[in-house]
């Protein structure tokens, strides 16, 4: 997927515009926020089962080629075939040779972020192959012809009425406004897409080491549809995603429903193992799983590597305030979200993000309700310092750090500096005792009024012995 | 007990009165306040902007002049969280000078956080009357766990009622220099937490951290809200509210 991270300023302005994207987003308090909050209280040892989740990812990235080699042997113990992808370009040439082996004309695909970050249906297409997305906000994105705007609900940004119109347009049926109606019509498309199809594409939320298997949470039942009618299956994923054992997923399956959805769990839980046995009445003949870097082996062992423990719950972007304000699509790649403003610049290119880092508050509500304690806004910070190191930062914003610094460090100066500022400030601020304007910070008043200061600094007035 | 009163930079240039209030509340606290005359910025402008080694410059320079207290106050969650959680984080490195950090920042607390936890002051000299509510800034509050502090303070006086408003614990949209970098979206997150500051209908806002204060204050003022009032939790306490 093309990176327009760099358009997030002017993003945001439209944004914050859109009415219909704002009476959208202002559900995600209710959906989500809300939600997690209803259930979460479930895990009676929540702390605890966080550390030993944030554990289990630890583990896995700090030895993480071995953990990868084991799950290899085991995927093709079972009759999988397991293929490494360094780029998404990789993973665009791996489907589509699989495709053209097995005479693939259609495919069916269930939610997969990582074939967003590889532009994947655009791929296939070239190749010939019809792709159909069957997770319901995927379709829906794939006929209007958009992007996911969030990681697990990608529709998020879109009206009951929106979808509506579209279905009407797209399908020529009479328009249809009830939500059960709409699903039916859906329902009634893809059904014969999933029969007809000769690969099915999925993601996988982990890939089990001990049993080669791969693992995916979805609630429509598409996934499991995807994954075991056609003949050929390809999974793909980030090489982040294993983990040792069947127990360890589950320890991760009490946490990520419940964050991501507000669900104590999912509709389903698909364990696929292997390929189709002769006493088996279904899955697939065929069993591909396709790994991806991308960026991600360069953050093993630094500063960085706590990003990989990410299991893509969204509850860190549901949490965002930035995000509910603005939504996903603002941030230009694949991940939005205070996780998106972290994987964005390291996967694609520090230049190429250059707002994301300092889009955040660091108001710490993401690191709050992360189920795996990734401490995202250190690393929004630290990110901010590679910046700084990279001479990204603009000359003023510099000049600025490196005069107030210099200030702060010698007190007198910086006394009499203040003095003067504060006295000015309360002239400007007039009857009204307020300023309209602050040069400098024109950002901070062109929606604000700064209360004008007293008058006097603090350490004069303490110096001089007067008390207020 | 010596307590060494660090009054923040936003507070020494904008709100002195908050400083002062921060004195009378130690002192009703029995605790023999020592203001050193040197203290400018505790450098968080910097850290947050990846100007490390600035930060680090600030936290020595806060070292040496804070280090001899029993324990160091400050009026603000931010730069509270700032000595004690991420002074270590830039010291990580120095063994030495690491331990000094651990060891200042476990003497170093918020203000309402010093008064009810450590001081244990029940009689609170101000005489606020009147509804007020309470926004929780966000360092303060995820960075130091205060939260019940200041309401326990507050409870402590009779004439005050908390009208709790909404989403209380939602950021300002302050974020030091992130309000002037996207100040359009800062100040779209300072017109949710205005709403439910009005929504509450107490008529007066008050919390811990001066730079979300003056960026709510601001907003309200903007908006043609010249009533609501805005009030640093020590002036409430300290009875210094004009």
């Amino acid at each position: 997927m093309q990176n327009n991270s760099a358009d997030f300023k002017r993003q945001v302005t439209i944004k914050l515009a859109d009415v219909r994207l704002q009476e959208a987003l202002s559900h995600l308090q209710t959906r989500f926020v809300e939600g997690r909050s209803a259930v979460i209280g479930e895990i009676h040892d929540l702390q605890k089962t966080r550390n030993a989740a944030a554990e289990i990812r630890d583990r896995v990235l700090n030895d993480l080629e071995h953990w990868l080699l084991y799950f290899e042997q085991q995927a093709t113990k079972r009759g999988a075939i397991v293929h490494w992808a360094e780029t998404g370009a990789d993973v665009n040439r791996i489907v589509a040779e699989i495709a053209v082996g097995h005479g693939v004309r259609s495919a069916v695909k269930s939610k997969s972020m990582v074939s967003e970050e590889c532009g994947l249906n655009e791929a296939l297409e070239r190749a010939g192959v019809e792709v159909m997305e069957t997770d319901l906000g995927e379709y829906i994105l794939q006929i209007a012809h958009e992007a996911p705007s969030h990681i697990v609900a990608p529709v998020v940004h879109k009206n009951k009425e929106e979808i509506s119109d579209l279905f009407a347009k797209t399908h020529r049926l009479p328009r249809k406004t009830g939500i059960a109606e709409l699903c039916r019509e859906a329902r009634e498309i893809l059904r014969p897409a999933f029969l007809n199809a000769d690969m099915g594409i999925s993601g996988a939320n982990f890939l089990i080491a001990e049993t080669g298997s791969t693992l995916i949470v979805t609630n429509e039942g598409n996934g499991r549809l995807v994954t075991t009618l056609p003949r050929v299956h390809v999974a793909i994923t980030g090489i982040e995603k294993v983990v040792p054992t069947l127990e360890d997923a589950s320890t991760l399956l009490r946490l990520l429903p419940r964050s991501a959805t507000g669900q104590s769990i999912t509709n389903y839980v698909s364990v696929l193992t292997g390929t189709k046995d002769k006493n088996d009445h279904e899955g697939p003949e065929h069993f591909h799983i396709i790994l991806l870097d991308n960026g991600r082996s360069r953050l093993l062992g630094g500063e960085m590597q706590d990003m990989l423990r990410c299991i893509r719950c969204g509850a860190c972007m549901n949490h965002c305030p930035v995000y509910q304000n603005i939504g996903g699509h603002a941030y230009g790649w694949v991940y939005p979200g205070p996780m998106g403003s972290i994987l964005t610049p390291l996967l694609g290119g520090m230049e190429n993000a250059p707002d994301l880092p300092n889009a955040s508050t660091l108001c710490g509500a993401c690191a709050v309700v992360c189920p795996v304690k990734i401490p995202l806004p250190d690393l929004l910070r630290k990110l901010r310092e590679k910046q700084m190191q990279l001479g990204m930062k603009s000359r003023q914003e510099t000049l600025l750090l490196r005069a107030w610094a210099w200030l702060a460090l010698h007190p007198g100066i910086y006394g009499m500096t203040t003095g003067i500022a504060v006295r000015l400030m309360r002239l400007l601020g007039g009857e009204k005792k307020l300023l309209h304007s602050l040069p400098g910070a024109r950002g901070w008043s062109g929606g604000r009024d700064f209360p004008a200061p007293q008058g006097m600094t603090f350490r004069e007035l303490y110096r001089q012995g007067k008390r207020l | 007990m010596r307590v060494g009163l660090f009054v923040t930079c936003l507070v020494d240039a904008m709100r002195p009165r908050i400083g002062f209030a921060a004195i009378e509340l130690l002192e009703a606290a029995d605790c023999e306040v020592i203001v050193p005359d040197r203290q400018t910025c505790c450098g968080q402008p910097g850290y947050n902007s990846g100007d490390r080694k600035s930060a680090q410059a600030l936290a020595l320079k806060f070292l040496d002049e804070f280090e001899s207290f029993d324990y160091v106050v400050l009026p603000s969650g931010s730069c509270a969280g700032m000595i004690r959680v991420h002074y270590p984080d830039l010291f990580k490195d120095d063994p030495a000078l690491l331990a000094r950090f651990i060891a200042l920042g476990s003497r170093t607390f918020e203000l309402t956080d010093f008064l009810h936890n450590v001081a244990k002051l029940k009689k609170i000299p101000g005489n606020f009357k009147g509804k007020l509510t309470y926004h929780d800034s966000c360092s303060g509050l995820r960075e130091l766990d205060v939260y019940q502090q200041p309401r326990a303070l507050l409870a402590c006086m009779p004439e005050v009622s908390l009208q709790e408003m909404g989403e209380s614990t939602a950021c300002c949209g302050f974020g030091g220099t992130f309000s002037v970098k996207y100040g359009e979206l800062s100040t779209r997150m300072a017109d949710n937490k205005c709403r439910h500051i009005t929504d509450s209908h107490a008529g007066t806002v008050t919390g811990g951290d001066l730079g979300c204060l003056l960026n709510i204050e601001g907003r309200l003022r903007r908006n043609g809200d010249h009533t609501t009032r805005v009030l640093h939790i020590a002036q409430i306490l300290a009875d210094k509210e004009a």
